[in-house]
């Protein structure tokens, strides 16, 4: 039953994501909802499934857009290429991070993750590939696989979208499968999980240099469709918006991180140019009333009113 | 270290800061039996279990396990030569099913614990084993249920049937009938009298009655130190035990 459910809701996505951009909805903003999507999704994998919140995660968001960027721009390597020597970074950053981190819990682990981020997010502004404050600019498309023309938006559009699949499948199937099982019940019982012979430290650190490549991954998309890679995917205040994306869609479900980020970079965009920085007071106001009023988060209280439902009708 | 011994400590010592919670303790464990460790609170209990299982760093002393010095040995390194432990509240896997409980016992020995590109189907091949667990501690109609569901007995029978999917040569277990009503009582103490066929059992256990229907020896612990050795009727005759129960030496 829960299996028919999600392939409703897959259905529904692809549609939705195939469609989208044929209803006159701006591209650009689609992509970058759908890079977000992903980071999100790739965050949930942490704190939803492995229990495990980072505050840090914009390193790797930030990290691979610079990667990407100079690779593809300066190196002249294809996107493709620039995408996966991102991705690779991001994995190998995260490894490095997540050995650091995974020795300790809860705030602890939260702190060390923030703490690594920002000795990051400040080495980008000194290095001087970064382009600094500035940022590193006029990264250009190219051609997908030398065929595919990304200058073309709606060219772009799918690319994009497609990464955004293949990276939501890789989490959907790591969820269910049997290192997610394991994973779970780290989760769910920690000393137990060790007690029936389980090396929890490997089994997080896994799931936390997964989490980092798919994080870099999204970075990197997102420095292809904006020909920019800047500090601000590096700083820490992106790491707190993955975290209200999060939260608001509904933590350890598996489409909440994407519905979360929809509304989230949505809000933003309307927002922006009626509000000025109100936007960041709203954002904030919305952070308290999910955390008071609706903690499972749209996706988690609606799954919720579903089961309640369900059975009422039983 | 004759062979009928499966787990002995040397002078196994553990401070906190200046506190000594187990002091110089001797333990031989015959294999094959059911042998109870009891005391006062504060005895030390649950810190030799810590001990034994590596969830404590001993300060001195050493853990002998079928004549293997595993004193430096990691927790899961522990649980993989077979000795697997419970928790003094019911050690389960809330938000997972019943079954599901029971599988991640099962599914370490399949090698793809770290494969998170195999699908969920492929731990189905352990589900009639999974089932037959379930059967055993008489689980198997909640087999889909949530585990947080379960009533808090059928909860300590689920964390016996996960143990026994590693099929472990000693079993710890930490207050195995604590929190329980009556008849979960009488349940549980059959339940590990059935599963001690074959297999060694360690228990700390306060219920005396438990203790004197099941144990084959019974060790005293008072102030981290043992204070008796040996079968229930002689302990129970012992004046430093009752003293240390009851306060009176007669």
């Amino acid at each position: 039953m829960v299996t028919h459910r999600a392939a409703l809701g897959f259905a529904a996505l692809l549609i939705a994501g195939l469609a989208a951009p044929q209803f006159g909805i701006y591209p650009t903003f689609l992509m970058k909802c759908w890079c977000f999507a992903l980071f999100a999704c790739a965050f949930n994998l942490l704190i939803g499934y492995a229990g495990l919140l980072s505050f840090g995660h914009a390193a790797f968001f930030g990290a691979a857009g610079y990667i990407a960027g100079h690779a593809i721009k300066v190196w002249g390597w294809s996107p493709e290429c620039g995408l996966l020597a991102a991705t690779a970074f991001a994995a190998a950053l995260g490894w490095l991070f997540g050995s650091l981190a995974i020795r300790r819990a809860g705030i602890y682990f939260a702190m060390i993750t923030l703490a690594l981020a920002q000795m990051t997010y400040f080495a980008w502004i000194q290095l001087k590939f970064t382009g600094g404050e500035d940022g590193l600019q006029g990264v250009p498309r190219g051609e997908m696989f030398g065929m595919i023309d990304l200058t073309d938006n709606m060219n772009l559009y799918y690319v994009v979208f497609a990464i955004f699949l293949a990276g939501f499948f890789l989490i959907y199937r790591t969820v269910h499968s049997p290192f997610g099982q394991v994973l779970k019940s780290i989760r769910e019982n920690e000393p137990r999980a060790l007690s029936l012979g389980y090396d929890v430290a490997r089994y997080k650190l896994l799931a936390f240099v997964l989490s980092a490549a798919l994080s870099g991954l999204a970075g990197a998309t997102k420095t292809l469709v904006f020909q920019l890679a800047s500090l601000t995917d590096a700083h820490w205040h992106t790491s707190g918006e993955v975290v209200l994306m999060t939260l608001l869609g509904g933590l350890g479900t598996v489409f909440g991180p994407v519905v979360g980020a929809f509304v989230v970079i949505g809000l933003q965009n309307q927002l922006a140019d009626k509000v000025g920085s109100w936007v960041q007071v709203i954002m904030g106001a919305i952070f308290v009333a999910c955390v008071l009023a609706f903690r499972r988060g749209i996706v988690g209280e609606l799954m919720a009113l579903m089961h309640r439902i369900g059975l009422r009708r039983v | 270290m004759s062979d009928d011994t499966i787990l002995e400590t040397r002078d196994l010592v553990k401070e906190f800061k200046g506190f000594v919670a187990v002091n110089g303790v001797n333990l031989r464990v015959k294999r094959g039996s059911i042998h109870a460790l009891i005391g006062p609170n504060g005895a030390g209990k649950t810190t030799c279990f810590n001990l034994l299982t590596k969830f404590l760093e001993p300060t001195r002393g050493s853990i002998r396990f079928n004549g293997i010095d595993i004193t430096r040995e990691r927790p899961a390194e522990i649980a993989r030569r077979g000795i697997i432990r419970s928790f003094q509240i019911s050690a389960v896997f809330p938000h997972l099913s019943v079954l599901e409980n029971v599988r991640i016992g099962l599914q370490r020995r399949l090698g793809t614990s770290f494969h998170f590109w195999k699908p969920e189907k492929s731990l189905e091949q352990l589900n009639d084993r999974a089932m037959a667990l379930l059967e055993s501690v008489d689980l198997a109609p909640f087999a889909d249920s949530i585990t947080v569901e379960l009533p808090y007995g059928r909860k300590r029978a689920l964390e016996i049937a996960t143990t026994l999917a590693l099929d472990p040569e000693l079993m710890l277990l930490d207050e195995p009938t604590q929190g329980m009503g009556h008849e979960d009582v009488g349940r549980v103490v059959e339940l590990i009298r059935k599963v001690s066929a074959g297999r060694t059992i360690m228990m700390v256990e306060h219920n005396l009655n438990v203790v004197a229907d099941l144990s084959h020896t019974i060790t005293v612990l008072a102030r981290g130190a043992v204070l008796a050795e040996g079968p229930y009727a002689e302990v129970a005759k012992n004046p430093q035990v009752l003293e240390a129960y009851v306060g009176v030496a007669d």
